[in-house]
């Protein structure tokens, strides 16, 4: 009984805790015993090359994919009763962009998870995806076709969708893949503003330059955890080369 | 009987009312649900399942004796079923793609219908006779009764789509997005392939085996022309299926011996080579229009910077200089001219043309406006 109440007050510590997590596509693992904590309130990047399974680890956190084995707890309680609290902005290409809707019925549709089956959203889902949507900078567009939105403000339409949802931790699927400064540089500060609300923001991340820039946590995957911590303490060449298997000081400072 | 004669026996006539109102629901579920499953990239999974369902019709023949249409369409429906989640077993068990799956379980149900349909020929039951009508379909046999089931299912089929018609929709445009919400994913989309199940079922009598799957898709591919909401989208799917049902029914009632499934198949079709054609946003006629009028806007636009760049040059902008010089540029002709001196752009004055300040004014912002425009 004892044991059991300090271990939930530890894990109340973090935002997400990830345990032993193992998912294999076939037979090969895409990621292997992931064990990974996440502190409240970090804007945190998960970075590695290319098939790492940065995207996987994500959506096994999620439960959209089945792992083989751990467990994924959101502040000390599984995930599945704490759904609420959780966000996802889902890569910009996963969906169909030519469904027939508009970038406002988009955004709502962040609203349908409070509401639960069958109950219709009424004003005050309306209310809230409007803000959200002047949040991003898309409130002219609300009325779109959204396969006439460019890259950048379909990926705004994702992030306002998210919004919505008023969560305490977001998970985000490079949202800053294929997008222009203008926006990339408006998605950073959003995500900033809700690490400043004290929410916790997880993002998966190509760019390594703009990482000290943009985040203060890091998170190094190539199929196993390479290591996690702040970003001024652990973005080093030692955890690069690790991760990469190259010598990234080089090519960077070419 | 002519067209005419058809509208008018049509309220009073037993069997022509019967068949009318049989087809025009029929169309207007099947176009209903096969918005859904346009959406989901899954047209050809009607196809697999109207094929699927043939064994079920032959061996719930063999099984009851009975050629009692509901009995058949039972069996129709459970070898539906049974062919749709094997479809969905082999796409998540293995590594074939959903066509290959698809085109796997719809020749195997097919032939193995088409087996048992001969072999029923050949036994001496005179009760026999008939069954290859599912092949093709034939509404004249369509009674009070069946109408009434297709009314029914149609019924529970709207009540549940409003019902559901948010879980639907979040479904249809992102399914992992819609997992992360809470929602049962696996009960949504079971909901969803059963009725197109059911609806494709009851369709097998009037349009048989065959040509089902154009009932699913063509009222849906040709509503998704005319708008870009998803609600309207369906009901046009309704009506454009309701309309083709019951024109269909109309030609082959006027027509001998035209048999009513394929007529009705060819009208949905109208329907959508007419969209595609004529719809204004997304029709071919208007997007080509749409180009030339781009094209000859650009030229013009070129034609006058390029006269912006020699006025540039002079003090008085309206300089007179000669037309000639334009031939260095390909993109002028008499008819962009005329059009830059409608707009009181350029006038003209015998061979020799001069730039108004409207028109060098216009030239001069020409790329910011552009710019505007963009944004």
């Amino acid at each position: 009984m004892d044991d059991n109440m300090k271990e939930s007050n530890a894990s109340t510590a973090f935002a997400v805790k990830v345990d032993d997590l193992t998912v294999a596509y076939n037979y090969k693992p895409v990621l292997w015993d992931i064990d990974l904590e996440i502190p409240e309130g970090v804007l945190m990047a998960i970075v590695g090359p290319n098939g790492a399974g940065k995207s996987t680890l994500i959506k096994a956190i999620l439960g959209i994919l089945k792992p083989i084995a751990g467990s994924v707890s959101i502040y000390g309680k599984p995930y599945k009763k704490q759904r609420s609290l959780v966000a996802y902005v889902p890569q910009k290409g996963s969906v169909d962009w030519d469904f027939p809707t508009i970038a406002l019925d988009v955004v709502m549709m962040g609203t349908y998870g409070s509401l639960g089956w069958i109950k219709r959203p009424g004003a005050k889902e309306k209310k809230a995806a409007l803000e959200a949507l002047e949040k991003v900078g898309m409130l002219p567009f609300k009325n779109r076709q959204i396969s006439q939105l460019s890259g950048g403000q379909q990926q705004r339409i994702f992030l306002a969708r998210a919004l919505v949802q008023d969560a305490s931790i977001y998970f985000m699927d490079e949202p800053f893949q294929g997008v222009d400064a203008t926006t990339e540089i408006a998605i950073i500060n959003i995500l900033k503003e809700l690490r400043k609300e004290g929410k916790t923001v997880v993002v998966v991340h190509h760019d390594l330059q703009t990482v000290p820039e943009y985040f203060d946590w890091v998170t190094f995957l190539n199929v196993k955890k390479i290591a996690t911590g702040p970003v001024k303490d652990i973005f080093n060449d030692d955890n690069l080369t690790k991760t990469y298997g190259i010598n990234y000081k080089v090519s960077v400072q070419k | 009987m002519n067209l005419q004669e058809y509208f008018s026996l049509v309220f009073s006539d037993y069997t022509l009312r019967t068949i009318t109102l049989g087809t025009a629901i029929l169309g207007a579920v099947t176009g209903m649900l096969g918005s859904f499953a346009v959406l989901r990239k899954q047209s050809l999974l009607g196809d697999a399942i109207s094929h699927a369902a043939l064994p079920g019709i032959a061996l719930a023949f063999l099984i009851t004796g009975a050629k009692d249409s509901n009995t058949l369409l039972l069996g129709a429906l459970v070898s539906g079923l049974i062919g749709t989640f094997w479809i969905r077993g082999i796409i998540s068990k293995t590594h074939l793609k959903s066509d290959t799956a698809l085109g796997l379980i719809l020749s195997l149900f097919f032939g193995f219908g088409m087996l048992l349909l001969t072999f029923i020929q050949k036994q001496p039951n005179a009760n026999q006779a008939g069954l290859d009508k599912y092949l093709f379909g034939q509404a004249a046999t369509l009674v009070e009764s069946d109408v009434w089931l297709m009314a029914i299912v149609t019924g529970i089929c709207v009540v549940v789509m409003l019902l559901f018609w948010k879980e639907f929709k979040l479904l249809l445009f992102d399914a992992d997005y819609t997992k992360t919400l809470g929602f049962n994913t696996k009960f949504i989309d079971i909901l969803i392939t059963t009725f197109i199940v059911l609806a494709i079922v009851l369709g097998l009598q009037t349009v048989g085996v065959v040509l089902m799957s154009a009932m699913l898709l063509a009222p849906a591919a040709a509503a998704r022309q005319w708008t870009n909401s998803l609600s309207k989208m369906v009901l046009l799917a309704a009506i454009f299926g309701a309309f083709s049902g019951v024109f269909g029914t109309a030609i082959s009632a006027s027509q001998n011996n035209l048999s009513t499934g394929p007529v009705i198949v060819i009208v949905a079709s109208v329907f959508v080579v007419f969209s595609f054609i004529f719809s204004p946003s997304r029709g071919l006629l208007f997007r080509q229009i749409r180009f030339i009028n781009n094209r000859r806007d650009l030229e013009l636009q070129k034609t006058l910077s390029f006269m912006y760049r020699i006025a540039e040059t002079h003090d008085d902008i309206s300089h007179p200089h000669a037309i000639k010089i334009l031939n260095n540029f390909q993109g002028f002709t008499k008819k962009t001219l005329q059009k830059l001196v409608n707009k009181n752009y350029v006038t003209i004055d015998g061979t020799m043309w001069s730039l108004t300040e409207e028109g060098f004014e216009t030239a001069a912002n020409l790329y910011n406006q552009n710019f505007k425009a963009d944004v």
